[in-house]
Order: C-alpha cells, then structure tokens, then sequence
C-alpha cells in the first residue's frame, strides 16, 4: 500500500479516466464505471452514514440495491436533491455531490449519537410505549424530537426541476435480471419469435458475472463471453435491453412496472432531459432470475464501518478494483465466503483468518486455505469488534474451550447463506415454500405465466443458472463451465457468545436499527405472529425492505417462539422492489398536467377579463369578475345587484347534459325521476329530482322534452358522470327491455345563462324562429330556432328568481354568441357573474345545491321538496326506499332557513348547530349550516341548514357556537327573497 | 392491473377502461311495495363479500359502455369467466371448468 496515490485501496489498474468527486464538501478521486461507494473505499473512506434510531456509525454492508446503511443525499443543485440514494448504486461522474444524511453538526460530530449511549431507553416498540402519553407531549416535545432525532434523508425543499417520462410496452417475455440465468434466457428466447425484454438495474448487463473473476463458459473468460452475449443480443431484433432499469413492481395478468434510469450516471443531466422513464409493460410470460442476496451473521457488533458481506468485498475487488482493506478477516458459516477470501488473498490482499462457524467444512476449502496459508478456526465466533470508526481488531471466540483472542484486522467479511430474492414472485401472489436443503424460501406455485430460474429458485451456481435460464425460455444449449464451486453453508439461530445477551448489539435490520434482542423482546412481550413482530420490530419495514434482515429476524424469532421457520412463515413483500422516485412515478403529470382540467368553450374570454377562478369537479369555473381592486365580497354584491336589476350573464356551460331518446325515453324517465313525465308536453321543461335506491337525493336538474320521445336532460356540474352510469345501469340491468338510447351531451352544447329584468329585451333582436312573447314562451318551456343565425336550444328557466333564458349553442360557437351578447348588452349594464354571485342568488331563492345543502343522507322530504315526488307513479328508483320506517320516523334532519339574530354576522359553511348554548361540552348537535352568504338584495346575511326536527322549529332560536362566540339564529323558511315568484313574470 | 375479457367486445382489455360495479345476480324486487322493510333491506345493502368464487358485474366504461357480470376468485385475484349482462349465473360445474387458478 502506497499513500501517495490517490486511491491507496485501489488494486487494478484499469486505465479508465480519473474524475474527481465532492463528500460531505471533500473532493476525493474516483474512476469512471465506480460507484460512490467503490470510490470512497479505494479512497479508504468506510464511514459513510448514521444509522436510523442509535446514530451509530456505518458503512457499506452490501455492493447493490440491497444496501440498507450508506445512505446519502445526491446533491445536483436546487430542487435536484435526491435522499436515501445508495452509495453502492450511485454511479460516479465527474463532479459528482453527495452528502451522508442523519447526522448534525457532522458525521463524525453528530449529536444525535447520544441515542446509542442511551440506548438502553429505546427498545423494541419503544415508541409505541413511550409516547402513549399524555396526548399534549406527542405533539410538543415527543415527535419534534423523533422527527429531528431519527430518520434518513431530508426532504428536498425546491420543486423538482427535472422532467420524467413514461410509456407503456407490450411483450412475449419479459426477462427481469441480466446475470448468467437472464442472460441464458435471453439468448433462448432470441432465437424464438418472441419479442423479448430484458432488464436489469445495473448499468452493464452480467449480474454476479461481473464479480466472477475466475470461471469461465465454452472456454471464454467472462468479459469475453460477456461481450460476446451482449452482441449477439443486441443484434437481435427481436430483443430489447434495458439496463439501468429497475423491475419495481409486478401486478394483475403480468403487468410489471419499469424504473429506468436516464440521467442520474451523467455529468451534465440537463434540465428537461427525462431523467427517468416509467415502462408499464404487459408480457405474456415473465422470466425471474433476480438471483439471491447474502445473509449478514447476528453477532455483537456486527454493524461497525468495515465488516460487510464476503460477496460485496469480492464485488469491490473484481469490479471496481477496489480492496475493502488489506487485513482482511473473514466470518462465514456458507462456503461461498472461501472465494472471496481466496479472490483478495490472490489480489495481494492478507487475510489474517476464517472464522468458520461449521465443525467442519470441506477438504477441498481446507486445502485451498492451507495452499495459501490462511488460517481457519473452525467452530469459533466473533464475539467482540473493535474500533470508532472502522473496525481494527475483532475478538475471536472459540466455545469449546471458552478462550478468546484478539485479531488485528481492517475489514471483517461475513456470510451467513444466502436468500433467494422472491420480492416480484411474491408480488404476483405466488406461493413460496421453505426449502430445507439451503434454509431458505423458494418458489412455490405460481400464480401468473411466470418462472424463476436460478439463484432465485435457491439454484446456485454459474453452470445450473445458464443451463436452467435456457431451458426456461425453450432453449436447449448446454454450457461448458469452469466455475468455483458455491458449495454449501449451515444456518445458525444464534452465535456463541459469552457476554451476557442484554449486553450485547447484534444487528438483524441495519436500516431500522433493529437488533436479536429486540425480537426475542418482541415475542417475550407476547408477540408471536412474524407480521406482529415485524410491526413492533419494524423489521423489514425499512426502504430496503428487508432484503438482507427477514429471513435472519424470522430464523431468531422462530426460536423465541419455538416453532418451526416455515410455521413463523415470511412477512408480505410489497412493491416497489427498491425505493422510487416520487417523479417516476408521477411522470407527466406535475404542475400544470397534475390533473386534467375541463375548460368551458367561453373559459379563454373569462380569463381575458380578469376572471377569478376556482375548481368545480375538475372543472375551472369563474368565481367573479373583480373590478380594477374590488374584493370578492365587493364583486359578488355588484354582480348580484346588476342582475336584479338589470342583467347578468353566466356561463352555465359545464351543467352536465344527457340526451335521452326512444320510443320508451317518457317510461324510462318516470323511473329515474321521482317525478312524473309522461303528461310533460313537448317544448315544456321540468325539475327533475334523482335518488338513489336508498331514497337519498343523488341529482337533481331542469329536463325539457324536445319531441315526444326526445328529453334534454341537465345534471349538476360534477355528478354528470355518475347519473350517466346510474341510468345506464338501471337500462341495461334493470329495465333492458326499454327502447331508449342514453348520450352525453355536455361537451356539445356551450350554455350561456341570462338573467335579470331586461334578459328578453336582450335576446330579442337575434332570435329567429321562436315567439318570445310570455304567452307563447311561458317559463319552463324549451323551444328550438336560431341566435346570430345559430341552431339553438333556447331554455326559458332561472336559478336565480329573476327572468332567466338558457341559450344552448353547439360548443364551437360559444365563445362567439357570449361576445356578441355581452356586446349587446352594454346597453342594459349587463355584467359578467361567477359562481359566487350565482350562489348567492340561488340561495336567496331557497334553491338546493346537491352535494352542498344535501350529503348523501337527504331525503325529498327531508330537503322539503315532497312536491317534486310522483305520489301516483307505481315505480321509481328510491320509491320504496322513502317508505322506510326510519325515513318516515320523526327527528330527521330537515333543510331551513336561517336568519342571524344579527344580520351582520355571516355563519361558516359546516359550523355545528345547538339548541342550548350553554349546555357542557360535549354539548348535542342538532344540524350543521350548509350554505351562508351575505345577501346585497336583502342588505343581511342569509343561511341554510339542516337541523333536527327542523320544519317545526320555524320561528325558534338555535346556536352556532364558535371559537371566542356563539351566534344565534332564527329557523325560517328558507325562500328568502321573493317568496311567491313574481319576478319570473316580467313583461 | 387485470386484463378484463368484455364478452361485449370480445377482447381482453386493460382494467383502466373498467369499473368495478359490485355483486352480480342480485335481482331489484318486483313487488316492492308488498315486501317488509327488512327484506328491502336485504336487497339495498347486505352483500356476500365472498372469500372465494364471487360473481360480480363490471362496466366497460371507457369502451363499448356495457355492464356484463364475470366470476372472479377473490382469493387469488383471478378472473375465472365473463357473460353478458342477463345470462344466468353460471353452475358451480361450468365454473370449475373453466378454473386454472385453484
Ligand atoms: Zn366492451
């Protein structure tokens, strides 16, 4: 080892370009094709994180997505901060900007660390326990401190910059992992006609390959053969490959979900490049070969920077060349460690000892140490290790005589087996079953078109896997394979040791901070089921879910709870397979594509003229049209005030609209209205009021009948699509044998609504072909012509007591007969009104809004509209329902008026109703206010509410109590404002 | 995501042109005025909500706009057959027989 290089761990010299990196703002040198973390080790830098509850300090574990420990926050500028990156899966680039995370004022100064100290206070289920009570502490003293004392990553605090693509993709065979299995696979299935996919998370395709140094396949060496696969598949043109690109999640009929990484490895990802690409594919079979993940040993102290598993060290050494330290000491109970022990020691490195759980291991591994005199102690442990912020000595242990002895070292290996990852099988709700043979789960039945094939079948080794990957895609190449053999290993519940177990830190969950004893706590605190103890544990529930700690925490607690493995059974795994963007997953749809929003065709003249807006369903609808500075209060009077007296024009435009037409369209109607339809004459309109089944008020809306077998029916603005379903369900399941067609009209028809004395002089002078006069126009009627020359559908109705016409025009041309209206209507003042001031108006009319004053449990009666329910027709839906004795019963809540004692004081929408303000609390709430608005017309304020029993409270006082006051209120009737409808009759 | 056969349509779809629209097979009383609050009950809101084979009716929303009924098993999430809104509910026999979920 040379100090003055820049990478003294770095072994082969691989002549790519040195590039420079920032952590934690000091700039190390890496070479292009590491990871962050290949190149802080060969810098020799371990400590690269805190771990979550203790603040305790880490280092790598793994070499890939199964990292739990070195955590960090990748660091692109504003709004491009991504935490909880793995240091094993970050590709470097020039320039590259990380920090390490949980940890204040730095990593080796962090405060938080007192939680290890004290940590005896914080055990399983600890916060369960401890912050029960009182309620006041949680909120004041208890969670701050959680939330700034554990935890990862920091949220970014800038909108995020960046674009993020997706796509949909269809395939034959969809290959997930491109190591010796998927590879094999793949080459099969390229000889097929299949479209094939074929994925992997790293960025160069070869799995375990590119940590195998020394096999070789058909006599090539593994870059050659490599290269050579690589090729041949990228010939093909019936392959795809995805590399970079994370399998996340697997769904219903082989639909799996894609992350592919785009620009996170490059130096210059550009703002608007996609950064990454959500593939949604459906594939008529899926391939697994995610291979299988190494099992950490449970010993005391197993967590310290430096001590990793035997598979990332060998890892580090082929593919980064890269030495994890050059005293290099090894724990293992599975042969597969001796590789990476043999593969250092031929590197240059020295391993000072095998600690090997097992009484005895092969001959064959014997002697291979013995060749290269490594030292194995069989039958031993680690029962201590040493060092702050790496290990530098481990304390050996051997039970039989019960001696210990110290070992100087700079990295400990451990493998403890391994488990075959089964996160996507497990998706898919295919069973999994306990295999004896490598004490781990496999698959089991499977519940889709779907296999696994090697290492994640609990297949090992490089000749099986290829063998095993051709014959599942078809194939029948048989491979020629010079390999190290993966041998086998032991599972051990627990390690010797002669510390007293309270006093000791084994780690099983890394990333949760969770140790042996906490689960032997768990389950002596009566925890016995794997997903209860989990729960308490949070074992498993970190970002890694798991992958290295389940089947450690279901080994230890399947001896705390004296059961069988395969009875303790496995906890459920979820998608996504490793942590996902939130960008990924939302894709297109941020900032103004977030959601769909519906524009009327006369929407772009409001916003010209300075129209406020808000959302109705997904609908934006102009709330007022403010003058120069005027508030709301102050436009919605004006606006009120000038269609009153004069004139006001609305854009009534998103009221849904169905066309309902056949020879049994009447028949149909009787049964979806509770009132009747078949006296309504041609060219008269009605209010038709909709329940449901339940006799709940569901819609309501004005119908005009237009021919004898032709209604124009409208809905409210947000319930036209579920009247559509409602009708078409009752047609197609209930009454089939109805002649009637059902089609949505309302983007059809652009609706423009005139209201105020002088709407007929207005409209007059453009009208052809309809007699306007009263007599002949009476309101409720409907009639057909032209305005400015246009078909339209002139409705005389009102929502706002005043003379109203609705003027119906096909949607292209609303924008243009609104302007030419507005034009025309200078003369007459008119102005511009919102759905405030049409609110308003409404609610001075005792007009209901469904959904506003009626919530799902409003009868008819209750809402005091029996006049609107057929008492003759035989059959209606809701009819029934309305007979019902707790319908009938008396104490519902009814719908009224409410006037303020002080009519100065307007009540808060949903403000609780009580008929004895001094009651204690909790004091009895007799009804809630639905709809409150100051009312200009009337000079006061005026509300709406439901309230218990409330048709024979009229004349009586109630309260609202509110925060500092309690208001009083008059029950009325809630018609406001020109109670006997005079106002329709203007000459 | 399913793919939901439409026996309107005659294809398998994606779920995304579906919705869901509850148990199949339950007929809307006739003789609703002569039946007992209790048996209208019944009707308006107990449900199976089966472990198992459950027959349920789907509305191909954002396609040829049809309500039909299909089998499906709520245990493993598979959808053993689809019929047109009408036919009657299928024999434990038939259903076995077009099984390949167990
Ligand atoms: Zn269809």
């Amino acid at each position: 080892m040379t100090t003055d290089q820049p990478n003294p761990y770095r072994l082969s010299d691989s002549g790519t370009r040195q590039i420079s990196f920032t952590f934690d703002g000091k700039t190390y040198q890496g070479r292009e094709g590491d990871t962050l973390a290949s190149a802080l080790l060969a810098n020799g830098v371990h400590l690269m994180g805190r771990s979550f509850k203790y603040h305790r300090p880490r280092g790598v574990l793994g070499s890939g997505s199964e990292e739990p420990n070195a955590l960090v926050s990748f660091d692109r500028g504003a709004g491009r901060v991504t935490p909880n990156v793995r240091a094993t899966t970050l590709e470097l680039y020039d320039g590259l900007v990380a920090n390490s995370q949980n940890r204040w004022p730095s990593l080796k100064r962090d405060v938080g660390a007192f939680n290890n100290t004290f940590s005896m206070f914080f055990p399983a289920g600890f916060y369960n326990k401890t912050f029960m009570w009182p309620r006041s502490f949680w909120d004041k003293v208890y969670e701050p401190f959680i939330r700034s004392m554990a935890g990862l990553g920091l949220a970014p605090t800038k909108p995020d910059p960046d674009v993020y693509a997706s796509t949909y993709g269809h395939c034959d065979t969809l290959i997930v992992g491109a190591g010796p299995a998927g590879l094999a696979a793949a080459l099969a299935a390229s000889k097929t006609d299949n479209r094939v996919i074929l994925v992997d998370e790293n960025p160069a395709l070869g799995g375990s390959l590119l940590s195998s140094e020394k096999a070789s396949i058909d006599g090539a060496s593994i870059t050659d053969w490599l290269a050579q696969t690589e090729q041949a598949l990228r010939q093909a043109k019936n392959v795809t490959i995805l590399t970079r690109t994370t399998a996340i999640g697997y769904y219903h009929d082989n639909f799996i979900a894609l992350a592919e990484r785009l620009t996170d490895h490059l130096a210059d990802a550009e703002i608007g490049q996609s950064r990454e690409r959500l593939h949604r594919i459906r594939s008529d079979k899926v391939i697994l070969a995610q291979g299988a993940i190494e099992r950490p040993l449970v010993f005391h102290g197993n967590d310290l920077p430096g001590i990793m598993l035997a598979s990332a060290a060998q890892t580090f050494l082929n593919r980064y060349g890269t030495a994890v330290g050059y005293e290099v000491a090894v724990f293992t109970s599975h042969d597969s460690a001796y590789g990476a022990a043999f593969d250092l020691h031929d590197a240059g490195v020295h391993v000072p000892v095998i600690i090997e759980a097992r009484t005895d291991i092969d001959a064959d591994l014997r002697d291979s140490a013995a060749a290269r005199g490594i030292e194995i102690v069989l039958a031993a442990a680690v029962s201590n290790c040493f060092g702050k912020w790496r290990i530098n000595a481990l304390e050996l242990y051997t039970p039989i005589n019960g001696k210990t002895r110290r070992i100087k070292c700079d990295a400990l290996l451990m493998c403890g087996g391994w488990t075959p990852s089964l996160h996507l099988w497990s998706h898919s709700k295919s069973s999994i079953k306990w295999d004896d043979k490598i004490d781990a789960f496999v698959p089991g039945k499977a519940n889709e078109n779907a296999s696994c094939v090697g290492a994640c079948n609990g297949d090992f080794g490089l000749q099986t896997a290829l063998e095993a990957g051709g014959r599942v895609a078809g194939g029948e190449a048989t491979y020629t394979v010079s390999e190290v053999p993966f041998g086998r290993g032991e599972t051990f519940r627990s390690l010797p040791n002669y510390k007293d177990v309270s006093k000791q830190k084994a780690f099983v969950d890394f990333q949760n901070d969770a140790t042996e004893k906490d689960i032997s706590l768990a389950v002596r605190e009566g925890f016995s089921s794997i997903e209860h103890v989990k729960r308490y544990t949070t074992i498993g529930m970190a970002t890694d879910q798991g992958k290295t700690s389940n089947l450690n925490a279901m080994q230890i607690a399947s001896v705390a709870v004296k059961k069988s493995v395969q009875e303790v059974g496995l906890t459920t795994f979820r998608p996504p397979y490793t942590p996902t963007t939130f960008g990924a997953l939302a894709g297109y749809r941020s900032g103004d594509l977030f959601e769909v929003e519906r524009k009327t065709s006369i929407d772009s003249w409001a916003a010209e003229n300075d129209a406020v807006f808000e959302p109705v369903s997904i609908w934006r609808r102009a709330r007022y049209f403010p003058n120069g500075s005027e508030d709301m209060h102050a436009a919605v009077a004006r606006e009120c005030k000038a269609t009153r007296t004069s004139l006001g024009i609305f854009d009534a435009s998103t009221l849904g609209k169905i066309e309902i037409v056949g020879p049994d369209a009447a028949k149909f109607m009787n049964l979806m209205y509770t009132n009747p339809w078949a006296k309504l004459a041609v060219g008269r309109c009605r209010y038709g009021l909709m329940l449901r089944e339940d006799g709940y008020i569901y819609d309501d809306g004005v119908v005009g009948r237009m021919a004898e077998d032709r209604f124009h029916v409208t809905t409210t603005t947000g319930g036209a699509p579920r009247v559509f379903r409602h009708m078409e369900d009752y047609l197609q399941s209930e009454f089939p044998e109805l002649d009637v067609w059902l089609t949505s009209t309302t983007e059809q028809w652009a609706v423009i609504a005139l209201n105020g004395p002088n709407a007929r002089k207005l409209i007059a002078p453009f009208i052809d072909g309809i007699d306007l006069s009263p007599d002949a126009f009476p309101h409720m009627a409907v009639r057909e012509g032209k305005i400015f020359g246009i078909e339209t559908r002139l409705f005389r109705v009102s929502f706002s007591g005043e003379l109203g016409f609705e003027v119906n025009v096909p949607a292209h041309y609303g924008r243009a007969v609104w302007e030419a209206l507005f034009e025309a209507g200078a003369e007459y003042g008119i102005v511009p009104y919102g759905t405030e001031a049409m609110h308003v108006l409404r609610a001075e009319k005792g007009f209901i809004i469904v959904g506003q004053d009626t919530d799902g449990t409003v009868t008819p009666q209750d809402a005091g509209m029996s006049w609107a329910v057929s008492k003759k027709k035989k059959d209606f839906v809701g009819k029934r329902s309305l007979m019902r004795s707790d319908i009938v019963a008396n104490g519902r809540r009814q719908l009224v008026g409410l006037l303020t004692v002080d009519p100065n004081v307007v009540l808060e929408e949903g403000a609780q109703i009580v008929a004895d303000p001094d009651q204690p609390i909790p004091m009895d709430m007799i009804g809630h206010v639905t709809s409150s608005y100051w009312s200009e017309t009337l000079g006061r304020s005026i509300a709406m509410a439901v309230v218990k029993g409330g048709f024979d409270l009229e004349g009586k006082t109630i309260f609202v109590p509110m925060p500092g006051t309690t208001h009083s209120a008059k029950v009325c009737n809630p018609v406001f404002y020109d109670p006997d409808g005079e106002r329709l009759n203007v000459g | 995501m399913f793919l939901i056969h439409c026996p309107y349509c005659d294809e398998d779809r994606p779920e995304i042109e579906f919705s869901y629209a509850g148990e199949a097979h339950i007929a809307r009383p006739q003789n609703a005025d002569a039946i007992s609050d209790a048996e209208w009950s019944e009707y308006l809101f107990i449900r199976e909500n089966k472990r198992g084979i459950h027959c349920e009716r789907w509305w191909h929303t954002n396609g040829c706009n049809r309500f039909f009924n299909a089998v499906r098993n709520t245990v493993t999430d598979k959808f053993i057959m689809t019929y047109e809104m009408g036919e009657p509910r299928p024999t434990p026999e038939e259903i076995e027989a077009a099984r390949d979920d167990d």
